[in-house]
């Protein structure tokens, strides 16, 4: 068991890095040939820098947008957010002073995160619009996080694992010394599910994570009449004249 | 032309979200292109046996060109927070005219091709092949879809479904299914210079002709000077301005201004066209070419400014893209723009807004204007999509807003904005932008003025508004015609400069 758990987890991990990499710079490397920033738009790149902040961390045209989504969108990634924080206590030693700092409230924010996930779901089954535009995949992956979320916070607050014996075999994965991992039932489901999260990831939706930072309508300066934007492509026409 | 063979919604008290109904739009198909137009346009005119490689080839072309296609087609997390953002959704309750159900046509065979996912679980994640079918749906979908921008402002991923229709219509010209309305009106600007096929000779008759009018109406000779070499403006305007109701009171507003603040100027009559629909397929070439005509006549002239009249998305064109497809503006130090450069005159942005000018105009007191002189109205001001999320005008963001309202309120006594989730960045189109302003697309564009209507009722009822003013050609042709169908007069709809033109004192 000790040695698929860790070689799943290595698989997972190269997946997740490669594929994010490749998707990063593929993203990268596409020009956007013409300004087209959603205005009004911030006239500065740090303006620009202001936008995006606003729409990653407040999700600002969400927001304006859809006061529900809003409220589970946020609760479950804000919850997410510190569950994730939380959990590098399992990555690293000494545990991080601030890792410390969010453990009571990282424990809690778990139930954030499934309530704003049961909401999103609902939301997937009663409103006929986006009952419409959902595919299986949309449920599977909120069914996916919400297991997740629910194995994770059994072994929170009803039946704890060996925390110890887990932390072992991380940072054994570190450090490339394998140790055994915890012969415990609702650990191992979770765990697995994080691998195929994992590897889902660079090949989903999920995307939306790094892909914000790249879409021109957000990451764009609105200064045409100051500043000519020409990609290398559509270049190559202006030496014709 | 088809006589309406379709109900007209009917104003509510406020814009409701519909129950989606299936399908109810499938048979709204636009005309499409005959041979001789997609030949000049270097497009095949029918489906050959190969369509279906042509087709994904093109996306493939597409997707290494354009980063919001190949972004905004992984990034869409099916959310829905833009289904009922949608102007043709909400007034034709079709959930193919949800922004993100008209995105996954295309995102669908995105997947199936282009994705690991969707080659190896098409089912599970939403992919398809591409079948005539799916291919039928996208010269329904994209035809009702004005581009129009609004569904960005609220996706939290600022998706902008106008960018997929475009490269859905340019999918659409390489297989052989163009627009007859649009690829005509191409035709004719690249071919004579404007959309509407009006040579110089024609031209220079129509402006004497309103010479003679303004002189008639108040005893000063305004001039409409064309192709005047050395001038320093070059006007560029819509050629509706030219003689269509009410755009040509606007363009006789522009000359009293110019003529006012004793500006020399000129038309061109090569370049007698500022909209410029290659914006609406992702047709970089083609709209570069249209474009390039106003760089031509603006070194034949060797004017120093130009100046853009009221269109829309001629506006979102000359200010966001002109700098970058025709080098019209400045920071460019490649020896195409430098060439336009060193004839620009450099204290002021180029290119620039009629409004911005008459706005700046009035605000130094070089023209005086009256606005008792439009005492009967009682004006609203409908924001153009192009303008609003496509554009700015003046220094700081939203001066798209700003600018045109202070204008409008230095001009008339009596305004009243429309409901604030209908205006500003939140605007509605009018619902005939985009290449869908023709008869074969009434009804989409009848029931796509639906929001529109409902906030201009509203101002009507509770503040007797009579006039709508606006800024663009598209949106004061489709108003006069598709308003009337609501009850509102026709003549409530006019240009901001036709309010200019009223309250302007020339002497
Ligand atoms: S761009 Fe405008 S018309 Fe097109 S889908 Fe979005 S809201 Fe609708
Ligand atoms: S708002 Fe954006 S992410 Fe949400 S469904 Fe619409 S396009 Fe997709």
């Amino acid at each position: 068991m000790t040695i698929i758990y860790a070689g799943m987890f290595y698989i997972a991990t190269l997946l997740l890095v490669v594929g994010l990499a490749y998707k990063i710079y593929d993203y990268s490397r596409t020009p956007a040939p013409l300004k087209i920033p959603t205005t009004p738009a911030p006239t500065t790149q740090k303006g620009v820098a202001y936008r995006m902040a606003k729409e990653v961390v407040l999700f600002e045209s969400l927001f304006k947008s859809n006061k529900w989504i809003w409220v589970f969108g946020y609760l479950f990634h804000f919850g997410l957010f510190l569950v994730l924080a939380r959990h590098l206590r399992y990555f690293t030693e000494p545990v991080w002073f601030w890792v410390d700092f969010i453990q009571p409230f990282g424990k809690y924010a778990s139930i954030m995160m499934v309530v704003g996930l049961a909401g999103l779901l609902t939301r997937r089954f009663v409103v006929d619009r986006v009952r419409y535009i959902s595919t299986p995949s949309d449920y599977l992956m909120l069914l996916l996080l919400l297991a997740i979320g629910l194995t994770g916070m059994m072994m929170t607050f009803v039946v704890h694992t060996d925390i110890i014996g887990l932390k072992a075999f991380f940072m054994g994965l570190i450090y490339l010394d394998v140790q055994p991992i915890p012969q415990d039932r609702i650990l191992l489901v979770h765990l697995a599910l994080v691998a195929l999260l994992m590897v889902i990831f660079p090949i989903s939706k999920l995307l939306h994570a790094p892909g914000v930072f790249f879409s021109p309508t957000r990451n764009q300066v609105d200064n045409p009449r100051e500043h000519r934007h020409v990609a290398a492509w559509a270049a190559r026409l202006d030496q014709n004249n | 032309m088809a006589a309406a063979e379709f109900d007209i919604p009917e104003i509510k008290e406020n814009i409701e979200v519909p129950k989606l109904r299936e399908g109810v739009m499938a048979h709204a198909r636009t005309f499409p292109a005959a041979q001789p137009i997609q030949d000049y346009l270097g497009y095949p005119h029918e489906l050959g046996d190969d369509w279906k490689e042509r087709a994904i080839d093109k996306m493939g072309d597409m997707l290494g060109k354009y980063r919001s296609l190949k972004v905004f087609l992984d990034i869409c997390v099916h959310c829905g927070a833009c289904t009922d953002k949608c102007h043709y959704y909400l007034g034709t309750s079709d959930p193919k005219n949800m922004p993100v159900a008209r995105q996954d046509l295309m995102r669908q065979v995105y997947r199936r091709y282009f994705t690991t996912a969707g080659k190896l679980f098409p089912k599970l994640v939403g992919a398809r092949d591409l079948t005539k079918e799916v291919l039928d749906d996208w010269y329904s979908y994209y035809y009702q879809c004005s581009e129009c921008r609004r569904c960005s402002v609220f996706c939290p991923y600022g998706i902008d479904t106008a960018e997929i229709t475009m490269v859905g219509r340019e999918i659409l010209n390489h297989v052989g299914m163009g627009q007859k309305y649009s690829n005509e009106i191409l035709t004719k600007v690249m071919k004579i210079g404007n959309n509407l096929g009006l040579p110089g000779p024609a031209l220079q008759d129509t402006l004497e002709g309103l010479e003679e009018d303004i002189e008639a109406d108040t005893g000063v000779p305004v001039k409409m000077p064309l192709d005047v070499k050395g001038a320093e403006v070059l006007l560029i305007t819509p050629s509706a301005d030219f003689f269509s109701e009410p755009h040509v009171e606007s363009l006789i507003g522009y000359a009293k201004v110019f003529h006012a603040a004793g500006i020399n100027w000129t038309m061109s009559s090569y370049a007698s066209e500022a909209a410029n629909f290659g914006l609406f397929d992702a047709n970089y070439e083609v709209m570069r070419k249209a474009a390039m005509r106003i760089r031509d006549a603006a070194l034949e002239l060797g004017v120093k400014r130009i100046v853009v009249g009221e269109c829309g998305h001629a506006w979102r064109v000359a200010y966001s893209f002109w700098n970058t497809l025709n080098g019209i503006g400045y920071g460019g130090n490649d020896p195409f723009s430098i060439e336009l450069q060193k004839q620009l005159d450099p204290t002021y942005p180029q290119p620039q807004h009629i409004c911005e000018v008459t706005h700046d105009l009035i605000k130094s007191g070089k023209i005086k204007v009256d606005p008792s002189a439009n005492d009967d109205l009682v004006v609203t001001f409908h924001d153009s999509c192009n303008v609003a999320r496509g554009s700015r005008m003046g220094t700081e963001p939203g001066g798209q807003f700003t600018v045109p309202r202070e204008l409008i309120k230095a001009v008339a006594n009596n305004f009243h904005n429309m409901a604030d989730e209908t205006i500003y960045e939140s605007t509605f189109c009018c619902g005939g932008g985009g290449g869908l302003l023709t008869d074969d697309l009434m009804e989409v564009r009848v029931k796509g003025a639906l929001p529109r209507a409902t906030a201009l009722n509203n101002v009507v009822k509770e503040h007797q508004v009579n006039f709508m003013a606006m800024i663009c050609a598209i949106c004061k042709a489709q108003f006069t015609k598709v308003l009337p169908k609501y009850g509102f007069d026709m003549s409530m709809v006019g240009g901001v400069h036709q309010l200019v033109s009223k309250a302007i004192k020339l002497d």
